[in-house]
Parts: structure tokens; C-alpha cells; sequence
């Protein structure tokens, strides 16, 4: 396949792909690959949540990519203004692992399961079923999502690859 | 402050940290290994969290890291980076070449070459924080050794949570290691990863103005 057809997602970040176009995030650990699609209208937004909530930060001019709370609406409106349609929304999430197991068990060691909290409960706000989903565990995951077949290709070091 | 701000100075004064730290690794990683181990000029980089994947290989690249946190009134979190390749070969060497680990394919690898490994990295760490907390004149004190086999993107993030709620960059003190010998060659890295409000400390403590 021709590289020019995967959308690249950073971390902090995100993004959308239609049709015959693949979109990819590398190397999820405790972030949050979330994909949000419809399949009759073949698009499909990723975005890679870092931390579960903006009100949290220290920042001054805050990065709305990086927070669930703030990336999924954003997700979702740049989809809908693409011709999505709100009811046809449907996602998959995959991340949240815990690559270290450290021995204090403070808020910011507890990321993972906090981002997908997060997450969770920005999509369940804007009424979006989640169908599949692969998280938590130790291991790091790199995700590829097909807009037309829905399948979300999930890749780990030690596992190799699946479909969900 | 701001990372983008820094001067000339502050760079040069984290560098000769980074420099300190790990001369001192290597010094006594050689002593270990029985082996000459020559180590380049660190770097002092401000990245963006996906630059910082790159400066070893990419977000995809498979990395066996050592994780420090390190508790101090400059707290900071250290990784030393291997492939796996020279984990395993640095397991052989320091064993006395008895110990074969193989750390993808074995299922449950062996866990004397796993503790190996570990009690290896915290004399190296150990050193490099000795050497730091006596250069600064501030206490640092190191966790136990965190140990993850996996892609370099997920494992580098876990050092950056701290850091992410205040910014988007990280500042990087990079050096390379590596032994001269052809034969179970063996190059790694060591990151310091110094929080937002450690930089101010490190500053005063050698009587450099934070605000220039």
C-alpha cells in the first residue's frame, strides 16, 4: 500500500481519514487510542489521549489534543463537519496499559485506567456505543484503523497482531 | 520558566550535569564489565514528546529500558536504554558468560538473569546520581530499577506524565555509551528527564540566575 494512504497521529494528538485511507498512532502506553467511525459514510477520526482531564493541568495555553475531555468533542465536530453522521457513530478504543509496575500508587502511576475512564465517559456523554475494545494490560500497542471494513488492527511486541 | 527560553549558559551547565552523571556511570559500568566503555558528549535537546521517540528510533522501536524515579527537591526520572541485543550481551558479560537471557522469546525468562540486569543498572544509575547529588549538593534518591522490554513510545511516555501536565516539550539529557570491543559490542543510553521544577533548582544550586 502506498504510504501517502495512512494518516499519522502523533501523540497529543488527532485526526481523520476517509475511504481507501488507513489511519495509524504508534507506541500506545498508558495513552488512549481512541477511533471514532461511520462505516456507512467511511470515515474514521483517532485520537491519542494522553491525560484523562484539562482541569487538572498547570498549563496557561493548554494543548485541547492532549486531554480526553477536551480531543473527543473536538474529534467528533471535525467528523460531523466531514459529512459523519451523529448517529451512525460508533468506537473502539484501545491503550491505557500500565507499563511499569510502580510501587507507590499515586494518581499519575494510575494514567492508563484514568485515561480510559476519561474517554469512556466523553463518548457515553455524546450517546456513542463503543463496539470493541483492547485495554489496560503491561504491553504497548500500535493501532491501524480501516474506514470501510471498521476492523482495527492492534500490534504488540510480544503478541503480534489482531483484529477487533 | 520555560523550556524554549533557556541560554546558552543553562544549556552548557545542564550539559557538563549530564556530563558528570554519566561519567561516572560508565566508569563504573566499565569496572563491572572489566571493560573500556567510552561514552559521548551528551546532548541537551527541548523536544516535543514525538520528537523524543526519534532520538531513539522511533515510537515502534523495541527498547529494553531501566526506569528510575528519582525523589529529590529536583526530582527527575532516569532511563537506561538497551537494545535488546546488548541487555542480553551485558547479562552474559557481567555473569561471567554462565547466564543466557533471552528476553522476547522466553516466555518467563530467567529470573536471576532479569535481577542480574536490574542489580547491574542501579549500581550504574547509583553512580550516576552520586555523582550528580555531589556535584549540586542535592539530595537524589533513586527508586528501585522499573525494567520494561517493549516499544520505545509507550515505555518513554510513562517518564513524561509529570512533565505533560505542565507542558508539551520535554528537556533531554542524552548521553551514548558504548564498549570499544568488536566482539558483544554493547552501546546504550542514558536519558535524564528533570521536571519542570527541577530545572530552577539545579540552577541555583550552582549560583546560576534562573532569569536571565
Amino acid at each position: 500500500m502506498n504510504n501517502d494512504n495512512i494518516v499519522r497521529v502523533g501523540i497529543s494528538d488527532l485526526n481523520i481519514a476517509v475511504g481507501s485511507q488507513r489511519i495509524r498512532t504508534s507506541g500506545l502506553g498508558s495513552c488512549v487510542g481512541a477511533v471514532i467511525y461511520d462505516l456507512s459514510s467511511e470515515i474514521a477520526g483517532l485520537a491519542h489521549v494522553m491525560l484523562p482531564d484539562s482541569s487538572l493541568t498547570r498549563q496557561e495555553k493548554i494543548n485541547e489534543y492532549k486531554y480526553a475531555n477536551t480531543a473527543i468533542p473536538i474529534l467528533i465536530n471535525k467528523m460531523l463537519s466531514k459529512g459523519a453522521k451523529k448517529y451512525a457513530l460508533r468506537a473502539k478504543l484501545a491503550g491505557g496499559a500500565q507499563m511499569f509496575q510502580f510501587s507507590s500508587n499515586t494518581d499519575t502511576m494510575r494514567i492508563g485506567p484514568r485515561n480510559i475512564d476519561a474517554v469512556r465517559e466523553q463518548l457515553q456523554n455524546n450517546r456513542i456505543p463503543i463496539v470493541a475494545e483492547d485495554i489496560g494490560g503491561n504491553s504497548g500497542r500500535t493501532i491501524e484503523f480501516n474506514p470501510i471494513t471498521g476492523k482495527l488492527k492492534i500490534r504488540t511486541v510480544n503478541k503480534g497482531e489482531k483484529y477487533i | 520558566m520555560k523550556l524554549s527560553n533557556l541560554s546558552n549558559l543553562q544549556i552548557d551547565v545542564l550539559r557538563e550535569i549530564g556530563n558528570i552523571g554519566a561519567g561516572n556511570a560508565a566508569t563504573s559500568m566499565s569496572e563491572l564489565m572489566k571493560k573500556r566503555i567510552n561514552m559521548t558528549t551528551p546532548s541537551v535537546e527541548v523536544v516535543t514528546f514525538d520528537e523524543m521517540m526519534n532520538i531513539i528510533g522511533g515510537p515502534e522501536e523495541v527498547i529494553v529500558a531501566l526506569l528510575f524515579q528519582v525523589h529529590s527537591e529536583a526530582p527527575s526520572t532516569v532511563y537506561f536504554i538497551l537494545s535488546i541485543e546488548e541487555a542480553e550481551n551485558l547479562v552474559h558479560e557481567i555473569t561471567g558468560g554462565t547466564i543466557k537471557l533471552s528476553l522476547l522469546k522466553d516466555e518467563h525468562p530467567n529470573e536471576f538473569a532479569i535481577s542480574a540486569l536490574k542489580e547491574a543498572s542501579n549500581i550504574i544509575i547509583g553512580s550516576f546520581l552520586t555523582a550528580l547529588s555531589d556535584f549540586l549538593n542535592i539530595n537524589m534518591q533513586p527508586s528501585v530499577p522499573y525494567l520494561s522490554v517493549d516499544m520505545a513510545g509507550a515505555i518513554l511516555t510513562a517518564g513524561l506524565i509529570e512533565i505533560s501536565q505542565v507542558s508539551d516539550h520535554a528537556l533531554v539529557i542524552n548521553t551514548e555509551i558504548n564498549t570499544s570491543q568488536e566482539n558483544n559490542n554493547i552501546h546504550g543510553n542514558f536519558f535524564l528527564l528533570p521536571e519542570p521544577v527541577a530545572l530552577p533548582q539545579f540552577f541555583s544550586a550552582l549560583g546560576i540566575n534562573t532569569y536571565e
